[in-house]
């Protein structure tokens, strides 16, 4: 008798993995903890160590394809046992290997409801309830609230059908965010309005519901690039966010020549003793810290018909990978002094950078900082992080001539931007927020300790 | 009884030879219709019988004074004989026995014996007993309000006096001295249970109660019923108010053919009441004033009998309605 | 035109069919000499005579059961039966009998019968004057059942009703008699059985109801708008048996939400015959569940007022239903 193996909830939120990579081969026997396979998720990449020791008797899954938390993912016989001859096959009709397409789809045999009429954020927490109660999440009874957001109304699911839309990508205002019929006619309204643009909405789709796209022409020549998984989440992300939450920016620019010389001065000594780099950035994560305990609304989520003021401040580092983003979490941030901060932040950047991430990393966050100044950005625009209310750009440090006291001096400024996320608030707690974290950034001299 | 007596007492009830003859015939036609029903049914033919056996003296001498289309009459489940005699014919009582569509009472739709005719203003009967009355006494009121002559007869057994329905009639009848006679053919027998434990007291005497006149008369004396039954329909068109008939009889057959009367009551209690069947005592009298002989006797049975084979034959061809009919006629148009 | 409340519109509707039509009667406890409990048959002994307008006995089983003689006999009667709770003992001539003649008789008796009754809580009326009894009667196929909640309709539907040949249930919420007051044409009009009315449009969800609970349904309905600019329409069946369907069908499919807001008993009730219809012929269109609102299942609405107030669901109670149910 077979023990199958079975895809693992790889995270809080997760609720599918791709088989990125089988460390191990038919026939191979392998250790209890040792990895058996390289798996992708939206948030992470990780080994899988098998739970057993034994002889890999079948892997069901291919390479690239991505299934559910809880699928049968191979089969091991464990030492003792005798083989069996019908492994199930439970082949799912994945994404193969082809790489001249886009995966169409999420097309794993599983008929749970994946995708079917769903709202993104909550269905992925629904979905990890279900499989953390027993594994495979069949044959129990779900929660009314689960399966109000799992689910659709009659009459959604029947306007999605007919409009080809998934639900999923529609912005939920009802209880709980689900979406209702006027969201889903709202969305119908809105995209029959924006009608030059087609094909690349959001591609989360059921199995087998995913309306016809136009394919963009290939050309000989062009190279055709598949999409990881990281790469569909952030797109997807990106796309929601950018569609429920009305952006709205603004900037003010901070003074910071004080700052420069205290690090000037503090920094060789600080990497010989922490062993780690002082950058800007943890006295940036510190003063928005300072600025969102000042100003709580910008550490909200807008819930539809009210907004929830999170307590915790668990502040988002955006990390720039090669081919990605990430954005691990540091938490209760405000607890931490300018060191702690300092350490935090180097040792999830370095992780990140090995994509040693754990998918807790990069959980619970309530605000973003994001630092393009770190690649020599003066101004950026940036994308609130999905279902939070802001984000906030720290740029370039650079000198500049600017006016003191009617007299030019040259000054090290720094650029403050924050989006932010106007259902939620308006441009003067935006304005009072930044100014909040400019002061503090404008309070470090050259005398100042690094608490 | 000698001839002379004989002659002079239908004489003096206004009836001449041939009222004597109709009047027979009436009763032997019940008789011999319900006979042939109960064959039907043992047969496996007809579903289920109730019987007027016994009553045929009660029911024809009460209805042969009613004046048909122009009375109104409420009888209930075993008044054949009145209802034949208002005007339904043999083959009708086949067909409402066998529930085909041609059943003038309800095309099929109610059990045998539950009797309507809108053109004999026979009104449509229930099976909950009793429910006739107020239903009754409403009919009569109608007449009375328009200054009209007509009456209504309204027909039940003595447990259908157990009722409140009943009395709740017997009383406005009373307060508004309605043109209704009261028919009560106390046959003995509630299927089961008899009429000790039926009924207290008196149920002509009740009538007193109600503030008009009650009789108890032989229900098995066709003429001594015709007799009661003339003077309270008299006293009705006159416009003095209700009454009330009880006529004594007895039910000779079980209740229903789903009911097995060996189960309480004895066979020499349904012998000894068989000696006054009204039909062998009219036949009696009809022979003694010179009426009836054995011979007119015969042939009249013999054309009641051609009559009734002709009647099942046709209502054993007769088709049944559509039973997508079932669903029409639930509310009246209009 | 002329300002009438329910009560006064009832009287000129019958009085107006008595003067037009010499079959058309009255009977029932107390509606002649002294006009009636609630004075709806006020003057009409007097206009047309102790058998036209007659006191009867104290018995329901009577009243109903002579007014369907009265009516195989040329007759148009109007029973009025003093209470709704006192309709039992007459359940058997209206439910057994009544309903049925036309039926039974393959269509030769018809029965022009109407028979009103006086229904819902007040104060001080207790088990016995307070009940809301309708859910008897809606599945007694043969009958009709009607509970018009505004005077022009209630005036205009006993018309239809005396004119109908077929058996006739008339409420009237007791509570409304004299609380609900509009224009009522003088003129002899119909307003037809079997049709619901939609009293306001709107198209957040659909609120049907009648009685006292559609007057302070609409009420809730307009405070809500103002305030949170939700849009309810509410609808009236006004003939609670047979159903207009389609009214109600077409204006959940508009919405997508339904809520019956009742005093009756919520189990078995009116308004749950109504929300399994909409649940089933509605499915498609459906944005959220299907909801009632009704009275707890207990024995009718107490004496004492404080147990009264929390028997009949209050306007705070259609308020929050109705805010549940749009927040969807």
């Amino acid at each position: 008798m077979a023990t199958p193996v079975t895809m693992p909830q790889l995270g809080e939120s997760v609720t599918e993995g791709t088989i990125a990579r089988w460390l191990k081969a038919e026939g191979d026997e392998i250790e209890k903890d040792e990895p058996l396979a390289e798996v992708d998720t939206d948030k992470v990449n990780a080994e899988l160590p098998s739970p057993v020791t034994g002889k890999i008797e079948k892997l069901l899954i291919s390479e690239g394809a991505t299934v559910d938390v809880g699928t049968e993912i191979a089969l091991v016989t464990i030492a003792g046992e005798s083989q069996t001859t019908e492994a199930p096959p439970r082949e799912d009709e994945a994404t193969e290997t082809p790489t001249e397409e886009f995966p169409a789809a999420d097309t794993e045999a599983q008929p749970v409801a994946a995708g079917d009429g769903t709202n993104q954020r909550a269905v992925v927490e629904a979905r990890s309830e279900e499989a953390r109660s027993d594994g495979d999440g069949r044959g129990e009874f779900e929660s009314a609230e689960t399966l109000k957001l799992k689910r659709s109304s009659p009459v959604v699911r029947r306007l999605a059908g007919e409009h080809g839309i998934s639900i999923e990508e529609v912005p939920g205002t009802g209880a709980g965010g689900r979406v209702t019929k006027k969201d889903i006619e709202a969305y119908v309204e809105e995209r029959e309005t924006e009608r030059e643009t087609p094909a690349m909405a959001a591609t989360i789709a059921a199995p087998g519901r995913e309306p016809e796209r136009e394919r963009v022409p290939v050309y000989e020549g062009d190279r055709v690039v598949k999409l990881t998984s990281v790469r569909r989440a952030i797109a997807n992300r990106m796309s929601s966010s950018k569609r429920e939450a009305p952006h709205a920016w603004t900037m003010v620019e901070a003074d910071v020549s004080g700052l420069v010389s205290l690090r000037e001065r503090d920094k060789d000594e600080f990497a010989e003793r922490e062993g780690i780099r002082l950058t800007y950035l943890p006295f940036i994560v510190k003063a928005v810290v300072e600025g969102l305990k000042m100003h709580p609304v910008l550490n909200s989520v807008w819930d539809g018909d009210r907004i929830v003021l999170r307590k915790r401040i668990n502040i988002g580092v955006a990390v720039d990978l090669e081919d990605a983003l990430i954005v691990p979490v540091i938490l209760d941030a405000d607890e931490l002094t300018i060191l702690g901060l300092a350490r935090k932040i180097d040792d999830v950047v370095k992780r990140a950078r090995n994509g040693q991430l754990s998918p807790d990393d990069v959980a619970g966050g309530t605000f973003t900082v994001n630092n393009p100044g770190a690649l020599g950005s003066v101004v950026s625009v940036p994308i609130i992080n999905h279902s939070q209310t802001a984000i906030v750009s720290a740029e370039a440090v650079v000198k500049r001539p600017v006016a003191v006291d009617d007299a030019i001096a040259v000054r090290s400024m720094i650029n403050l931007e924050v989006s932010f996320d106007h259902r939620v608030m308006d441009g003067g707690a935006a304005l009072r927020f930044l100014n909040t974290v400019k002061e503090r950034l404008e309070d470090y001299g050259p005398e100042s300790v690094i608490g | 009884m000698d001839v002379k007596g004989a002659q002079v007492r239908h004489e003096s009830l206004g009836l001449d030879e041939d009222d004597l003859l109709r009047i027979y015939r009436h009763m032997l036609l019940a008789r011999m219709v319900d006979e042939r029903s109960w064959i039907l049914n043992r047969q496996g033919k007809a579903a289920f019988v109730i019987s007027c056996q016994g009553h045929e003296g009660a029911q024809v001498g009460t209805a042969y004074n009613l004046r048909p289309g122009h009375d109104y009459v409420y009888p209930y489940y075993r008044d054949a004989g009145i209802t034949m005699l208002l005007g339904q014919s043999a083959r009708d009582q086949f067909l409402s026995l066998l529930g085909k569509k041609e059943d003038p009472n309800s095309a099929g739709r109610q059990m045998p014996g539950h009797f309507s005719s809108r053109e004999l203003n026979i009104v449509s009967a229930s099976a909950p007993v009793g429910v006739q009355y107020p239903q009754a006494v409403g009919t009569a009121l109608a007449f009375k309000m328009r200054g009209e002559d007509g009456m209504v007869l309204a027909c039940g057994g003595e447990a259908s006096t157990s009722s409140g329905d009943w009395h709740e009639a017997m009383n406005f009848a009373g307060i508004h001295d309605l043109p209704v006679v009261f028919l009560v053919e106390n046959n003995v027998y509630a299927i089961s249970v008899p009429e000790k434990m039926q009924v207290a007291g008196s149920i002509a005497k009740r009538a007193e109660g109600y503030g008009f006149p009650g009789v108890e008369v032989d229900g098995n004396d066709v003429l001594a019923v015709y007799e009661a039954a003339k003077e309270a329909f008299d006293r009705v068109r006159r416009g003095d108010g209700p009454s009330l008939i009880e006529a004594k009889t007895y039910r000779l057959t079980a209740h229903s053919s789903d009911d097995d009367d060996r189960r309480y009551r004895e066979r020499e209690e349904v012998e000894e009441w068989r000696l006054k069947d009204p039909i062998v005592r009219f036949e009696k009298y009809l022979e003694e004033a010179g009426v009836l002989d054995a011979e007119k006797k015969e042939e009249m049975a013999a054309g009641i009998k051609v009559e009734i084979d002709e009647a099942v034959e046709y209502a054993e061809g007769a088709p049944y309605a559509d039973p997508e009919e079932a669903l029409e006629r639930v509310y009246a148009e209009g | 035109m002329a300002t009438k409340n329910l009560l006064q519109a009832i009287h000129e509707g019958l009085a107006e069919e008595m003067r037009s039509d010499d079959s058309v009667m009255v009977l029932g406890e107390d509606v002649g000499k002294a006009g009636g409990v609630f004075r709806v048959t006020q003057g009409l002994q007097d206009e047309f005579g102790p058998l036209r307008v007659m006191d009867t006995p104290l018995a329901e089983s009577l009243i109903v059961g002579s007014a369907i003689g009265l009516s195989v006999n040329g007759m148009r009667p109007v029973a009025e039966i003093q209470f709704a709770d006192f309709i039992p003992p007459a359940f058997d001539q209206l439910v057994s009998e009544a309903a049925r003649f036309y039926y039974r008789s393959n269509g030769a008796w018809k029965v022009p019968l109407t028979i009103r009754a006086p229904y819902g809580a007040v104060h001080g009326g207790a088990l016995y004057h307070s009940q809301s009894v309708e859910a008897w009667f809606c599945n007694t196929p043969g009958l009709k059942v009607v509970a018009p909640t505004f005077p022009a309709d209630a005036k205009g539907m006993l018309k239809s009703a005396i004119r109908d040949p077929n058996p006739v249930l008339f409420f009237e919420h007791k509570r409304t008699y004299r609380l609900i007051k509009e224009e009522v044409l003088e003129d002899d009009y119909e307003v037809p059985l079997g049709e619901a009315r939609v009293h306001r449009q709107g198209t957040d969800l659909t609120v049907v109801s009648y009685g006292l609970m559609l007057y302070q349904a609409l009420q809730v309905a307009q405070k809500l708008s103002e305030e949170h600019g939700i849009e309810a329409e509410v609808v009236e069946p006004r003939t609670l048996y047979p159903l207009d369907k389609e009214t109600i069908l077409d204006s959940v499919k508009k919405t997508g939400k339904f809520l019956a807001v009742s005093e009756a008993n919520l189990t078995g009730s009116v308004s749950a015959e109504i929300a399994a219809i909409v649940a089933q012929e509605a499915f498609e269109w459906l944005d959220g569940p299907v909801m009632r609102l009704g009275a707890p299942d207990v024995p009718a609405a107490a004496f004492a007022k404080p147990m009264l107030d929390f028997f009949v669901p209050s306007a705070e109670k259609i308020e929050a239903a109705i805010l549940e149910l749009a927040r969807y």
